[in-house]
């Protein structure tokens, strides 16, 4: 099995996880790297991505696992190959074998950026602080079948800090990605549901880097 | 892309349909582009984009030096109002520039019920609806597709019509207009010449006079304009151009697949079909040439399915040789090879057995009618033999899943012909009965039946369309008749197909109803999401226009027709003929057992019709 990193950023961002498997396939194609097929009734190129990203996120730390069948391929003329084959916005940084266990994977680098379109409210940045300082902090969120779950996201952020600009606040943030998962997003819920007043006019949020429990970087 | 619609993308359903960048989109330096063409399809991306004719149309323009060609979609509603609310006029993909910066604006037209569509995007765009209204050489709207071969109800609204195939008539347009620019023309010196384009149709250059029972006195030709326009054909498919580099979409689209055509035209002329005879004559690509251009595709595209498209695959010389050597391919390559429209003819059982893949998809037959009689009046050679030997051969070869597809309405139609619908699938469940190799699993049997449009350019064209209560009441009576379990029974609801048959024989007293529709929300009318039947009516109650005019009255013989302008290369007298062989129940056999004399051929200089 052979890893790939790669990036998803600009206009790319836009597309979903699935449409993502999809347009990896076909870049497999397109670079003549024929993936190995799943076995049984219905056989599926085998790729698959390590953390689903949400649409709309950037990211510069996404994993992807596949197996090629026929003679090998250099891993720096797979990158280059692909390279050549994929849209605008989706670039794979890195080709290697031996990947850690994805079950080490465990912290998650992100930005989470909030636009105040009339300027940042005055006291915002400490009063961001304190609330990620608090204990318990509970979060709605949307459990598998639909239904909705309070959860206190306080042990699922290792670290978390504010940074302010004229007219953004940028929470910097090192959450728990796997067992338990904590959607970046889930911070601004958090600022909207306990500091109403400080809700964004808009926010976005990046993925930056991923680690396993030590906080190595994870590859 | 803009920070407002950064921030509106979160907000909306499958936002990457709005964000281009796909594989194989075409970007071009704006300092060397001297015309832009802003191609609209006038419904959601997914359908668009799985459209072969604007694939091709696409490449044609874009391989023009100095010409970009870029990509509109209708938006869904949620993206809609967003950009009403946000000031924002429709964008193309490409570059994201503004469509009503344009020099021209492209439509092409599949479906009449995309019509509100056009409309509906022109006013996103911030361009004048009326061509009347677009004063200047800049925004030229002109559109082309099959529903252009009555472009009456559009004739307010499009600058001029481009009929028939665009390969090459395309290419003779947008140089024109480049001229035009450079020279500094006036619009209606640019509508002057284009004009004297074969297959250009300019609207303004007619005048229709009316009767005072409302029907058609007189069609005027104005300044010199021809008094017939002839659609555009390409004659020899082999050298025609075909895009080998598709743009991959980046999120699923209805069709996601390549797609090669294998001929145009039709041999078989039922004569309810409006394709079957409008894209004649019969043209073939050659197998190696269809060869070539699929492995170029699919290796190009990186697809891992291709569909072989036609009007009747089975009537394709080729096929035996091109399916051989493409099945051959496609194991090779793990790619899903997709034969759809065959016959139930020997070949093509053997066919559809070899192309049986891990998914078994269904069996769809459209026998159209319920009764021999009834087939042989809309000349459908599909017999009950031929289903019941094809349905035998499948349902021993583990297929337990069969679609039919009937019409109702269909002209002479009676309460036997009807019920024959309902023998017919009571046949096919007792031969799944005695042929089916595991019982156990069951059958299903879906049936679905249409509401008869006539259509121009066919033998049916001045036929009377029955009224929506007898409609469902033929329904009604099928339904009651269908006694097995294993039959799914669905009909359409008449309010779309009554509409689509007003739309489809219109004339200009319609203009003002559709932009009174669209002016009152009516859009994506063929989603049922949006299909809003009182918007139309209380257009037409608006506008003083009667439906059933162009409905259930009918259209005399020796009327003249809105349509009659525009020359399809099948005569008016053959269709007569038809029709009048419709009436006596005498089927014409299809054009490989002897020329019928439809008159299409006649559209060919270099090659014979390869009916």
């Amino acid at each position: 099995m052979l890893r790939l990193l790669f990036e998803k950023k600009g206009r790319a961002v836009w597309i979903s996880h699935l449409d993502l498997m999809r347009l990896f396939q076909r870049a497999f194609k397109r670079a003549e790297l024929p993936l190995t097929h799943t076995q049984g009734f219905n056989p599926r190129p085998s790729v698959s991505i390590a953390l689903p990203l949400s649409v709309g996120v950037e990211s510069s730390c996404e994993l992807l696992d596949f197996t090629l069948e026929g003679a090998e391929v250099p891993c720096q003329e797979i990158c280059r190959r692909l390279n050549e084959k994929l849209v605008e916005g989706i670039r794979v940084l890195q080709v290697y074998e031996d990947g850690r266990k994805l079950k080490d994977l465990r912290l998650l680098s992100c930005r989470v950026t909030l636009e105040y379109d009339n300027g940042v409210p005055s006291g915002a940045p400490e009063a961001v602080s304190a609330l990620f300082a608090r204990q318990e902090l509970l979060v709605e969120k949307r459990t598998k079948n639909n239904g909705m779950k309070e959860q206190n996201i306080i042990p699922m952020i290792r670290s978390l800090q504010v940074e302010a600009g004229e007219k953004h606040l940028v929470l910097n943030a090192l959450v728990y990605c796997q067992n338990p998962t904590l959607n970046p997003a889930l911070l601004v819920s958090a600022i909207e549901g306990y500091l109403p007043e400080l809700t964004p006019s808009f926010s976005h949020c990046a993925r930056l880097e991923i680690y396993d429990e030590q906080e190595q970087v994870f590859r | 892309m803009t920070d407002l619609l950064q921030r509106i993308l979160p907000t909306v359903q499958k936002p990457a349909r709005y964000t281009g960048g796909e594989y194989n989109e075409i970007q071009k330096d704006p300092a060397q582009v001297r015309v832009d063409v802003a191609f609209c399809f006038p419904d959601t991306y997914e359908i668009g984009m799985s459209n072969v004719g604007m694939r091709i149309l696409y490449g044609v323009m874009n391989e023009m030096d100095g010409v970009w060609c870029q990509r509109v979609f209708a938006p869904w509603g949620d993206m809609e109002e967003a950009m009403r609310r946000q000031d924002i006029p429709l964008w193309a993909l490409e570059s994201g520039k503004a469509v009503k910066d344009f020099d021209m604006i492209a439509f092409t037209i599949g479906y009449e019920m995309c019509y509100t569509n056009i409309l509906n995007m022109l006013n996103l765009a911030g361009v004048p609806l009326y061509a009347r209204e677009r004063k200047g050489l800049n925004q030229m709207v002109f559109a082309g597709g099959v529903c252009t071969f009555n472009p009456e109800p559009l004739a307010d609204f499009i600058d001029f019509f481009s009929l028939g195939e665009g390969e090459e008539s395309t290419v003779e347009i947008v140089s024109l207009y480049d001229r035009a620019k450079a020279e500094g023309w006036s619009k209606e010196t640019f509508l002057l010449e284009a004009s004297k384009i074969p297959g250009v149709y300019v609207p303004s250059f007619y005048a229709h006079k009316y009767n005072p029972d409302g029907t058609l006195a007189e069609i005027v030709p104005l300044h010199g304009a021809p008094r017939t326009v002839t659609k555009r054909i390409v004659e020899d498919l082999d050298k025609a151009y075909y895009p080998t580099k598709m743009i991959v979409a980046s999120t699923e689209i209805v069709h996601d697949r390549a797609n090669l055509e294998l001929f145009r035209g039709c041999v078989r002329g039922c004569r309810f079909c409006q394709a079957g005879f409008s894209c004649r004559p019969v043209r073939k690509k050659s197998p190696e040439v269809l060869y070539r251009q699929a492995v170029e595709t699919l290796e190009d595209s990186g697809h891992n399915e291709i569909t072989l498209s036609s009007l009747s695959t089975s009537d394709y010389r080729g096929l035996k040789e091109l399916t051989d050597e493409m099945l051959s391919y496609c194991v090779d390559n793990r790619i899903n090879l997709s034969v759809p429209s065959l016959r139930a003819d020997n070949f093509s059982r053997e066919l559809m057995m070899k192309l049986r893949t891990q998914r078994k998809s269904g069996l769809t037959f459209a026998p159209e009618a319920g009764t021999q009689r009834l087939r042989d009046v809309i000349n459908k050679n599909l017999t009950e033999e031929e289903i019941l030997t094809t349905c035998a051969n499948a349902f021993s070869g583990g297929w337990d899943h069969v679609k039919l597809y009937f019409m109702l309405g269909l002209p002479t139609e009676t309460d036997e012909d009807v019920l024959g619908i309902a023998e017919l699938v009571h046949k096919v469940i007792l031969t799944w009965k005695e042929h089916a190799s595991n019982k156990k699993r069951g059958l299903r049997v879906h049936v679905a039946t249409a509401y008869f449009v006539p259509k121009p350019h066919t033998p049916f064209q001045w036929e009377k369309q029955i009224t929506p209560e007898e409609y469902l009441r033929r329904c009604h009576l099928l339904k009651d008749h269908f006694y097995s379990k294993s039959v799914e029974y669905n009909y359409h609801t008449p309010d779309i197909s009554r509409l689509e048959a007003v739309t489809a024989r219109g004339d200009r007293r319609l203009g003002p109803v559709i932009a009174e529709a669209a002016r009152n929300g009516a859009k994506l009318d063929g989603w049922d999401e949006y299909f809003n039947y009182q918007i139309w009516m209380d257009a037409f109650k608006a506008c003083g226009v009667d439906p059933d005019y162009y409905t259930i009255r009918g259209f005399g013989e020796d009327e003249l027709l809105p349509w009659d302008p525009i020359d399809v290369g099948v005569g008016k007298k053959f269709l007569l003929r038809e029709r009048k062989r419709a009436y006596e129940g005498i089927i014409t056999p299809d054009c490989r057992h002897g020329c019928s004399g439809c008159g299409a051929n006649g559209l060919l200089q270099e090659v014979e019709c390869d009916a």
